[in-house]
């Protein structure tokens, strides 16, 4: 049976890893290839490099930090941030990302999406959906850009679907609301798209303890959890996070 | 010496490395006359099963691989590379593969009329899941049973000889997820991607093409 996948995040600024990262027994808690090597050791399922680079002249360090990983580390690698060219995203491939996460361009150009789709197919297609809930009742959600600062009026919702349509492969879905908040996933939101696509959703954004991980599986119908802080601050391991959801009946790689 | 054909079907760059950290020198080639030459063949790829098919036409590749599998030198086929083995895909139409391997490529369907026991299915089969072994290839000696590799794809293989199943996995259905026929090594699954278990079958195939 298909298991249930447990994703490290990275934040990575100009080649180095952000948001202090502790970790004991490496060399280098800023280099993302030592502590990508430290997560896959962990038993991670997949890592994702977020690149949060802002200056476009130093955009091209992430090519040589994947690289620097595909030599170590055998796992799927998925970079996301800032991407918005074919060219871009040819890069990362042939470095050695297996998937890339696109967000912020995606609502720019829609048929960005359709494109890389048809160039380097769906599974290596990420489309990065950030929501915030605008209304309970009905509940309803709100597409945000630029790491949730610009609203677009777009429903989130249907976002899912016309990504999914256009040729996404898969959905990294995170709740504004939720991140860096340690309450748990917005596991309606999860739900709500899991149910109206076909393809594996990841949930991402709020993971404070144990319990909001098998939350993110149960009630949100996640095929893939997303997760960093618990995991950057040595909060719990990813082979204590597997231990646990296979202690709950969630079919995970040990 | 390990060869890996690009014909532009995604970044081999992963499993030239993977052969490099098993111990084995591999090259990636893009040439014809390379894969005449080769004593062991790996043919990665994901993607669409024509795309692929027509690149591998394009380059003339067809032939030489063929002429490589049927002089019983060692092949590991990939993903598609495992795909295009068979009659036919009924990918975007019917189209013709290698004819290697009689059989059918098609696509998972999970509607109403598949029993899928209660599980939500999603297309792309993407993620680890678990190989159960039909036979005992050498390239899996150290692959234990249910031990999870990782896959992607939406299209699975039907061999219409059952000997040929190496190994089969649970996804709404039991589909072949292996198959091994003489010097014939073909995985639906990434090894390249699959840590250190993907690693040994890399390993292991590379002694293989060591001995031969």
């Amino acid at each position: 049976m298909l298991a249930k996948r447990i994703i490290p995040c990275l934040d990575v600024k100009e080649g180095r890893v952000v948001k202090g990262v502790q970790f004991v027994g490496i060399r280098d808690a800023g280099d993302p290839v030592e502590v990508a090597r430290l997560y896959d050791e962990q038993g991670a399922d997949e890592l994702t490099f977020l690149d949060i680079t802002a200056s476009h002249e130093k955009r091209g360090i992430i090519i040589d930090v994947v690289r620097r990983t595909a030599e170590e580390v055998f796992i799927p690698l998925t970079v996301g941030g800032g991407i918005s060219s074919i060219e871009h995203i040819r890069e990362l491939l042939n470095a050695g990302a297996d998937k890339v996460s696109i967000n912020t361009a995606a609502v720019h150009n829609p048929d960005f999406i359709r494109e890389a789709a048809e160039r380097f197919g769906s599974q290596c297609i990420v489309v990065a959906i950030d929501a915030k809930r605008i209304s309970e009742d009905p509940v309803k959600w709100e597409i945000f850009t630029h790491g949730g600062r610009k609203p677009t009026g777009i429903d989130a919702l249907a976002w899912a679907e016309k990504m999914v349509d256009l040729g996404s492969g898969e959905l990294l879905v995170t709740s504004m609301d939720r991140d860096g908040t340690k309450v748990g996933y917005d596991n309606a939101l999860n739900r709500a798209i899991s149910e109206r696509t076909h393809v594996p959703i990841i949930a991402s954004g709020g993971v404070g303890e144990l319990k909001h991980l098998y939350d993110g599986i149960a009630e949100g119908k996640a095929d893939a959890l997303l997760a960093a802080s618990i995991f950057h601050y040595r909060e719990f391991t990813v082979g204590q996070v597997k231990k646990y959801l296979k202690s709950r009946g969630v079919t995970v790689r040990l | 010496m390990i060869t890996i054909v690009d014909y532009g079907m995604g970044n081999l760059r992963s499993v030239e490395k993977g052969f490099e950290k098993a111990g084995f020198a591999a090259r990636v080639v893009r040439d014809a006359e390379a894969i005449r030459t080769a004593s062991a063949l790996v043919l990665p790829g994901v993607g669409a099963f024509r795309d692929c098919m027509t690149n591998l036409e394009e380059r003339h590749f067809t032939e030489a691989i063929v002429q490589h599998i049927k002089a019983g030198k060692p092949y590991l086929g990939i993903c598609l590379g495992l795909q295009i083995l068979f009659t036919e895909s009924e990918e975007f139409g019917t189209h013709r593969g290698l004819d290697l391997i009689p059989g059918k490529v098609r696509r998972f369907r999970f509607d109403s009329s598949v029993e899928t026991a209660g599980e939500e299915l999603k297309i792309p089969h993407m993620g680890w899941n678990a190989i159960h072994k039909n036979l005992s290839p050498p390239i899996l000696q150290d692959v234990a049973e249910g031990a999870f590799l990782y896959f992607v794809h939406s299209y699975y293989v039907v061999p219409d000889d059952p000997a040929v199943i190496a190994a089969t996995t649970h996804y709404g259905i039991d589909f072949t997820s292996m198959i091994w026929k003489d010097n014939i090594f073909a995985v639906q699954f990434h090894p390249e991607k699959s840590q250190e278990t993907g690693l040994s079958i890399l390993k292991r195939f590379g002694e293989l093409a060591e001995k031969s």
